[in-house]
């Protein structure tokens, strides 16, 4: 077992799919889409993959998805396994994917992870999804749809630390403006914490505005060794480091309501790197739902335990801002089709270190932080990336 | 399927059946650890502190305070509608255990964190007995 992922592997290829409403493709059509486009982008044939990851979908489930998807491209892979960790899956994914190569089970991975939550489930599947999050005995029963979950945290920390609905708000606009740099984003059109704050309330204290979209769409990227990377069309972006934390599965376990298992998760992967939050150019957190940037934020050391709300009402995570999160708008603004969502903060983060984010380019882009959880504030995997092996 | 739609009932298990079975009773029941004195919600079949197997259950004060609510303003499905808005908590029992529950008995504009409920129980027409709470009663 090698000691430290560091340096060890790296992302080769990277695409997204058309995002947003996707007329004309389901699920499979979008994952399989979305494997040619990080093949067609890493410049290599379907021979060279030995191992591939997906997640499943909720709109086209398979009992074996990266089976099926291996299947339908006949790829014959060494490794093949569908990961669920919820939204933490597509780290949780690279983690095991580089540990794979690194072990030598196999040479090159592609992640690819698709659904089709907007056009895909019918009015009752998507209400029989909704409810069926949550203890089957325990939580179930008293009714609180995914939102709730969330304005549990929200509201748990708004008392411990005094945070307000303009600093939820604050996170919603800032995506927003990324977003209208972005042309593939779904929603670009600019909003302003009034706007937030006007919409609906779907669970309070959570507006309609602090709840991430429902979308289709799908995106994959190529991993390779490091050995290897260096031979592909662009610049290779290394995986410097992973860690993840798992605290529990029900929020009503939940060791805390207001830090979560994204502290462990930070501290690993930091660790690996040997780097700190300070020396991380852009952030590309899981953006749910307004109040888990700022418990990120704060929990993966960018601010102290506490200052997340007046850290983001500062502009900080804004373009602009000493810490840009989620140049691509985010599943608040750019797209969210389920446990697929993170995967889109990862190709962001890919194309922001090769220089290619178009006009939303970060002047300083050399190590990026993703972080992605998954559950309600359950599963936690951080990984930094950068342009040198370290 | 027709008629009404259909709340989210609890099916119970081995280790879970003498909780609901005692709901029906109005009663709340809980484990405790006979080796470290550990409280435990949900039921299970080993303590999750000691991983002992003595466990007991024991009839709880009912008691506790609100450390988090939500107001859920869109129904997580129809059969929940005609209850909007209603309130989802975490309620931490006098006991130590936490448990999620839906506050009755005030309106939504008067739930707080902190404040002290006590346990009611609601009896669906499924067949199943639930335990919300309610403001404690001044005594």
């Amino acid at each position: 077992m090698p000691a430290t992922l560091r340096g060890k592997a790296a992302i080769v290829g990277a695409a997204d799919t058309e995002v947003g409403c996707v007329a004309g493709m389901g699920a499979t059509d979008l994952c399989v889409d979305a494997i040619l486009r990080a093949l067609a982008d890493a410049g290599i044939r379907k021979d060279a993959v030995d191992g591939l990851v997906t997640c499943n979908s909720m709109a086209e489930p398979f009992l074996y998805h990266a089976e099926a998807m291996a299947e339908y491209l006949q790829i014959f892979p060494r490794y093949c396994i569908s990961v669920g960790a919820g939204g933490g899956t597509t780290f949780t994914a690279l983690h095991q994917a580089a540990s794979a190569i690194a072990s030598g089970i196999c040479t090159t991975v592609v992640i690819a992870m698709a659904d089709s939550l907007r056009s895909g489930l019918s009015r009752e599947r998507a209400l029989a999804m909704q409810s069926s999050s949550g203890h089957p005995e325990f939580e179930r029963p008293y009714g609180a749809p995914v939102p709730a979950y969330y304005a549990l945290i929200a509201r748990a920390h708004m008392h411990e630390f005094g945070t307000t609905p303009e600093q939820l708000a604050a996170v919603a606009v800032s995506a927003r403006k990324h977003a209208a740099l972005n042309p593939a984003a779904q929603m670009r059109t600019p909003i302003t914490i009034g706007d937030v704050l006007a919409s609906r309330l779907i669970a309070d204290p959570l507006h309609l505005l602090d709840c991430s979209l429902v979308s289709d769409g799908g995106a994959a990227i190529v991993l390779t060794s490091a050995e290897r990377a260096r031979d592909f069309p662009h610049p290779p972006v290394y995986l410097l480091g992973a860690g993840e934390g798992h605290s529990h599965e029900h929020i009503s376990q939940a060791r805390s309501l207001t830090t979560s298992a994204a502290a462990e998760a930070g501290r690993s992967a930091y660790a690996m790197a040997g780097i700190g939050p300070r020396d991380v150019d852009l952030a590309q957190l899981y953006d749910c739902f307004t109040p888990v940037v700022i418990i990120e934020l704060e929990d993966l050391g960018f601010c102290a335990k506490g200052e997340g709300g007046p850290f983001v009402a500062a502009g900080t995570i804004g373009p602009g801002g000493a810490l840009p999160v989620n140049t691509h708008g985010g599943m608040l603004s750019h797209c969210h089709p389920g446990n697929p969502g993170s995967m889109f903060a990862l190709t962001e983060a890919v194309l922001q270190l090769r220089r290619q984010a178009g006009e939303r380019q970060l002047p300083k882009a050399d190590i990026a932080l993703v972080h992605g959880q998954g559950g309600i504030m359950s599963s936690h995997c951080t990984i930094l990336l950068g342009r040198e092996a370290g | 399927m027709s008629g009404a739609p259909a709340r989210n009932v609890p099916v119970s298990t081995a280790a879970t059946a003498e909780y609901w079975a005692a709901c029906r009773r109005h009663e709340l029941l809980i484990q405790r650890c006979s080796d470290c004195a550990t409280h435990q919600f949900y039921p299970r079949l080993v303590c999750a502190s000691c991983l002992g197997r003595s466990l007991q259950w024991v009839r709880a004060s009912g008691l506790g305070t609100l450390r988090t609510f939500a107001i859920v303003r869109r129904p997580v499905s129809q059969a929940y509608a005609a209850e909007v808005p209603y309130v989802v908590a975490l309620v931490e029992l006098r006991e130590g255990p936490t448990m999620m529950s839906n506050v009755v008995g005030c309106s939504v504009d008067e739930v707080r964190i902190g404040m002290p409920v006590e346990v009611v129980f609601d009896d669906w027409p499924e067949g199943v007995t639930v335990p919300k709470f309610r403001p404690a009663q001044a005594t």
